[in-house]
């Protein structure tokens, strides 16, 4: 299972926005997670909640979007939902060279900050 | 009161990076890194040792990292081939990442290594996400596993570059179908090619080398629609050249 180390890779790249000024703490992450990511949501919302202990992150929630896998056939520009297991022969023409449409994310959308007080930011407006 | 700031980065960003930047620098140096993918059992090892010897007799220049969670077996086993060969431990993780494979390369890979194979840590789902920046992925099956095996584990099957079903010598009493494994591959990747090998009796063993080969004279290798993106999102891309669809 290697949705932990997925988990960190989000806090670690959360943390590094929060030092960039973006938030002191994040409410909650949303995430694009595509059919054929190979990631179990429910096992990531697992390893989340413990990889954000003691972070910026401390009791974020964490939105997941599914993606649902596509495919489009180049040659004859057929497109498909590919299913799970997927079906990435064309169904039309039985091409083997589609292109993904989509199913592939593993993509950190947005984050959630929490507000800070207006005496916070004036002092964060001095650091810099 | 909140804001809700975009970040739109690839959660596994830095290790593509990380493993983008060892390709280069690894074909720069003249190095071809393949990764070998498969679930425990299916005779990783005992195909990598054969592979390893027959390369020596060839005059190419090989070398391997072979990657547990523990015991250093397989790295004994592999050295009997003559080759140089590193242990990793990786101490309970159930993948490589590209990180842990350049440290583990800074120091020891001989400079005139040609192919550097690395068996990844048995397991067909957690190391099918990482890119270690193998420039050839390549995914094993033995006759034993059943048939729908690239079915359950399609991420693997779909982004290997070529795959290699072990243990052809057992086929017949295992009841193997090799119709129904073809078909299963062909639905998750198209077009790739499967390759029929024994390391007992030392059947198919030079294709994987001769892969291996055209991958570093420059050629390019299959690429699997898994790997292909038209839309946006984290895809990998393990091949380190031009693509060239045909």
């Amino acid at each position: 299972m290697h949705e932990m180390s997925i988990a960190l890779a989000v806090v670690e790249q959360v943390e590094d926005a929060a030092r960039s000024g973006s938030g002191d703490a994040a409410e909650a992450v949303r995430l694009q997670v595509g059919e054929l990511a190979g990631v179990v949501p429910d096992a990531l919302r697992f390893c989340f909640t413990l990889a954000c202990a003691g972070t910026v992150l401390d009791g974020a929630e964490l939105d997941i979007d599914p993606v649902t896998a596509r495919a489009r056939c180049g040659p004859c520009t057929t497109e498909w939902d590919t299913g799970m297991p997927p079906q990435l022969c064309c169904p039309n023409c039985g091409g083997a060279t589609a292109d993904m449409v989509s199913g592939r994310e593993l993509q950190i959308v947005s984050v959630r900050w929490a507000d800070r007080p207006a005496h916070d930011r004036a002092h964060v407006t001095e650091e810099r | 009161m909140c804001r809700v700031v975009d970040l739109q980065q690839a959660v596994l960003a830095k290790n593509d990076r990380s493993a983008q930047e060892l390709r280069d620098e690894l074909t720069a140096r003249g190095t071809v890194v393949v990764n070998l993918l498969s679930s425990p059992g299916s005779g990783k090892t005992a195909l990598l040792e054969a592979e390893l010897s027959l390369a020596r007799q060839r005059g190419i220049a090989v070398a391997a990292l072979t990657a547990d969670l523990a015991t250093e077996n397989d790295a004994t086993r592999l050295a009997r081939s003559g080759a140089p060969v590193k242990q990793v431990l990786t101490d309970g993780l159930c993948h490589l990442e590209a990180g842990m494979l350049r440290s583990h390369i800074a120091g020891w890979l001989p400079g005139d290594t040609r192919l550097l194979f690395v068996e990844n840590v048995g397991n067909l789902v957690c190391p099918a996400s990482y890119d270690l920046g193998e420039s050839l992925r390549v995914v094993l099956a033995s006759v034993t596993e059943g048939e729908d095996k690239p079915l359950k584990y399609p991420t693997a099957f779909g982004l290997a570059h070529l795959v290699v079903v072990t243990k052809q010598d057992i086929a017949e009493a295992a009841g193997f179908d090799r119709a129904a494994f073809l078909a299963a591959v062909q639905q998750v990747n198209p077009g790739v090619e499967v390759v029929f090998t024994s390391a007992r009796r030392g059947e198919g063993l030079g294709v994987l080398i001769d892969h291996a080969c055209a991958v570093h004279a420059g050629h390019v290798p299959h690429q699997p629609v898994m790997a292909r993106t038209a839309g946006q999102g984290h895809v990998h891309h393990h091949d380190g050249v031009v693509h060239t669809h045909s």
